[in-house]
């Protein structure tokens, strides 16, 4: 089935330097192998063609049912030199949540 | 859970203690402090003030006048609740002495004696600041990202603090200040330098100082833990406009408890407690701070009570054998316009305004390193990302620039008006003027030994 990671996950996205943080929890414990599962660093990297033009990295927390990715190169340069109206990445957990994956699992809203 | 209230003793070590969360930014909402202060039992205050750009404006205002170069609303909000801090014996800890916490604390002493208050001890945390020690020190401070040598950026330098962390603070609080003023001091040492105090947590105590640090990331961005910038589901928080600050119930046991007032808005829950832990990080694993390597992976969240969210089980590694280094530099100007268009054609109409803008900076000659356009109301957050709308009614044309030349830029500025008579029509929104340059200030992190530095601490008093 098809699903959009807004409808099982929350986030909070922010900055240090050009790269953005994006913090992806999952809103149910279940649903935390799921994003394990199909959200990786590869994928998260083409959902943000054009924004994130250097590489993704991806860390595991289990314990808080979340993913924590890096997106490198990601903010016009950062800090004061950015010439972007979201410079420090506040809107891309939002933009994340927006991606729709395609599991084999079935899940209960 | 215990009850509030604790051994009047003061040898005796307490129970646990209250640290709320008063500031989180320079800037953020004024009357939370007075609210932490007021609305239920504290005994410290926490106030972040200082993000990396703050320090070079801080510089930047020393240089004019060398009694300035801190926070002075802190001076003002100091006025208004140290009354009550002496009544209650609450204890305030603030990174927002900037880059001059001697001034700063000589100003909230003058204030303290305005309104009579007599006896009062502000402790200052002295050496981070080494703008004009850098040649003396004789450390290449090589930018920690790209291992470039600092001289390339030597003469643009602006600003340059070591971030100290919670021990100069405990120093201060052990020869009785009441009010510390710290200047470039970790966000996460303010929250938990009162823990190591009153709990006599030992320097390789490395879980439990992993725990209060997990702790001060959590209160170091203010009503962003309770409730405030909520993903998970916003429409549900009760009350924002009368946000409830978080606040950290610590026990000697590094057992930590995250609640706000009762009676006030906002929420604490398992979800406003992650989203504030996954802000604003990198390797989970290895959060670095000069008291201890903090590994998030280890953090047990359970939800205790309403609005209470206890924190356990934190495990962390032996701090490293350096400070970090924040260093900020000169590096050219930039300058934003913004026009709106309406319907009809508002998308292709902002486009061709942008073409036409383009074609004159181009004409004149101007040089500039980056020239971005976006369209905001339209897909400026998330680019490709973005569903497109058949038609929007209104879209705001954003143009930047940025370069070396100043005069480019600020020509550029003077270009943007005369689209509104010269360009596509059913244009608004002008209002602001022309567009002024604006200095870039870039950031070069760097590490530098802890050898090398000596924190200080100094008691004023009034």
């Amino acid at each position: 089935m098809k699903i959009r990671l807004f409808d099982i996950c929350h986030g909070r996205s922010g900055d240090k330097g050009d790269t953005a943080n994006v913090g992806l929890i999952a809103r149910k414990k279940e649903y935390y192998p799921v994003i394990a599962k199909y959200v990786t660093a590869e994928r998260v990297k083409r959902h943000f063609e054009g924004i994130a033009l250097g590489k993704v990295e991806r860390f595991e927390l289990a314990n808080l049912w979340a993913l924590n990715f890096l997106l490198h190169n990601a903010l016009g340069g950062g800090g004061t030199k950015s010439l972007k109206n979201d410079a420090q990445g506040k809107t891309l957990a939002a933009a994340l949540l927006k991606m729709e994956i395609e599991v084999d699992e079935k899940i209960q809203y | 859970m215990l009850a509030w209230g604790y051994s009047s003793s003061s040898e005796k070590l307490k129970n646990f203690i209250r640290i709320a969360s008063g500031q989180g930014f320079w800037g953020d909402l004024l009357r939370a402090p007075l609210d932490q202060v007021t609305k239920g039992p504290v005994d410290y205050m926490m106030m972040d003030y200082l993000a990396e750009v703050t320090m070079s404006i801080m510089q930047k205002q020393k240089r004019k006048d060398p009694k300035l170069g801190y926070a002075k609303d802190l001076v003002e909000l100091m006025g208004e609740i140290l009354p009550i801090c002496v009544n209650k014996n609450i204890k305030v800890i603030t990174n927002g002495g900037g880059v001059n916490p001697v001034a700063c604390s000589e100003a909230i002493v003058a204030t303290a004696r305005k309104l009579g208050i007599k006896k009062l001890k502000v402790g200052v945390v002295l050496g981070d600041d080494i703008l004009g020690r850098i040649d003396e020190l004789g450390i290449d401070l090589r930018n920690m990202e790209t291992g470039e040598s600092m001289n390339s950026i030597r003469s643009r330098l602006q600003s340059a603090n070591v971030y100290f962390g919670a021990w100069p603070i405990v120093e201060a609080l052990k020869q009785g200040a009441q009010i510390v003023i710290t200047g470039r001091t970790t966000d996460t040492g303010l929250t938990l330098a009162p823990m190591i105090y009153e709990f006599d947590w030992k320097k390789d105590d490395w879980d439990k100082l992993a725990a209060g640090t997990v702790a001060g990331h959590i209160l170091e961005c203010g009503g962003q833990a309770s409730g405030g910038n909520f993903s998970a589901d916003w429409r549900s928080v009760p009350d924002l406009a009368r946000i409830g600050f978080p606040i950290a119930e610590a026990y000697p046991n590094a057992e930590i408890v995250i609640t706000k007032h009762e009676n006030t808005g906002g929420l604490v829950t398992l979800q406003s407690v992650k989203e504030q832990l996954l802000y604003e990080i990198g390797d989970p694993t290895q959060y670095i701070t000069p008291d201890c390597v903090a590994d998030f992976t280890t953090i047990q969240l359970d939800e205790v009570g309403k609005d209470r969210v206890k924190l356990s089980g934190v495990r962390g590694k032996q701090a490293t054998d350096f400070y970090k280094v924040s260093m900020s530099y000169l590096d050219g100007y930039t300058a934003f316009g913004t026009l709106t268009y309406s319907w009809p054609d508002a998308l292709d109409k902002a486009r061709k305004a942008d073409e036409i803008l383009r074609t004159r900076v181009n004409d004149l000659g101007l040089k500039f390193d980056e020239i971005r356009t976006e369209y905001l109301g339209y897909n400026s957050s998330h680019g490709g990302i973005a569903d497109i709308a058949k038609e929007v009614n209104e879209v705001v044309l954003r143009v930047g620039v940025r370069g070396k030349d100043r005069e480019s830029v600020e020509r550029f500025g003077k270009e943007l008006a005369p689209l509104i008579l010269t360009g596509p029509p059913s244009v608004t929104g002008f209002a602001g003027g022309r567009p002024k340059p604006s200095e870039v200030i870039s950031y070069w992190p760097a590490l530098i030994p802890k050898s090398a530095m000596k924190p200080g601490t100094l008691i004023v008093e009034a």
